[in-house]
């Protein structure tokens, strides 16, 4: 198991080092005034707001233990805090995780 | 070698308003105890943190870890879910390139590129004069890194008193943490439409192929943003 661990920590790290270092390579060409920018720019927050729906919706983890009306639930309520607080961001993340322990535990 | 202004000016933003540090941290602390129930002693799960630094693909190596699969099925399971780093790149790094600056800041700091620190430098490079933006960058990378670490460490030590509920409160926090920055992100309308297909598509190619959902969801979402707002723009 050792050693197992040991090469999941190094194939992990490449496989994540990877897209990094390619991405800097590329950006040595890429003017941030071109159309090229643009794009990768729409691609980004595009893949970032896939990610997010995936971890809330088909999450891996300790969220595969809560309800999926629980984690929506959660979500809903979370934006509302975030709006009404003047956007601030302690009230809305502290706020999601009590409520969603509490959620857990007693529904 | 580096302006320690721009550098501390960047560390520092982990103490402002709109800092990771409580949404990054809770999930360290998350990944810390998971990796100390996968049998991980102190030092590879602090080694883990440092090396990775992106969570989802910490997540999923330690999924594939409890199922036992193959080192080339983690290699391509994490690189699945972290591909999504290299647009996050090529939009962030030409608006730091500076002539005169050594190349190899650029070669080391990729490794900070992770959601936090990239929303919080889309969100305020235009106040950073452009020569000194890398410097900014490392600083806020080196302050998200420390707050990985250091929850890592704090998850793995108190992995024994947190309980399931805990647990599932922490893993909730960073998706709203990233949703909240996306609402402050929509700026304009290309951006906008970016977020809301990815947002749709994400879970619709999960269908299809739950690998290849994130990296297509992206692509596609935000092609078609792309193209609409350079539409509207003629």
């Amino acid at each position: 198991m050792l050693n197992s661990i040991f090469y999941a920590i190094l194939v992990t790290s490449l496989a994540t080092f990877l897209p990094r270092f390619l991405g800097v390579v590329s950006s040595q060409r890429i003017r941030e005034d071109s159309k090229l920018f643009k794009w990768f720019n729409c691609l980004a927050y595009a893949t970032l707001a896939a990610l997010i729906t995936r971890t809330i919706i088909f999450p891996v983890g300790a969220l595969t233990d809560a309800s999926y009306l629980s984690r929506i639930f959660v979500v809903i309520f979370s934006i509302i805090v975030f709006l009404f607080s003047k956007k601030n961001y302690v009230f809305p993340t502290i706020f999601s995780a009590i409520l969603m322990a509490i959620i857990n535990n007693y529904l | 070698m580096i302006n320690k202004k721009y550098f501390f000016g960047g560390y520092k933003s982990i103490l402002k308003a709109d800092s990771p540090a409580i949404a990054l941290g809770a999930c360290f602390i998350a990944i810390g105890a998971l990796l100390k129930n996968l049998g991980f002693n102190i030092q590879e799960s602090i080694f883990s943190t440092m090396l990775t630094y992106a969570l989802p693909g910490s997540l999923v190596m330690a999924e594939s870890l409890l199922i036992g699969a193959s080192l080339l099925n983690i290699f391509l399971a994490v690189f699945f879910v972290n591909a999504r780093l290299y647009p996050m790149a090529v939009s962030l790094f030409p608006l730091m390139m500076y002539k005169s600056q050594p190349k190899w800041k650029y070669y080391l700091s990729c490794h900070f590129i992770a959601v936090s620190a990239w929303l919080i430098m889309k969100n305020n490079y235009e106040n950073i004069p452009k020569k000194y933006r890398i410097d900014s960058w490392i600083g806020i990378g080196s302050a998200t890194w420390t707050v990985a670490v250091i929850g890592t460490l704090i998850g793995f030590l108190l992995c024994d008193y947190l309980n399931k509920d805990i647990l599932i409160g922490l893993a909730i926090i960073n998706p709203i943490y990233f949703l909240c920055m996306m609402i402050e992100a929509s700026k304009t309308s290309q951006i906008i439409m970016s977020i809301f297909l990815g947002l749709f598509l994400g879970p619709v190619f999960y269908f299809f192929s739950p690998e290849w959902s994130i990296l297509l969801g992206g692509v596609v979402g935000g092609s078609i943003a792309y193209f609409i707002g350079e539409l509207n723009v003629k």
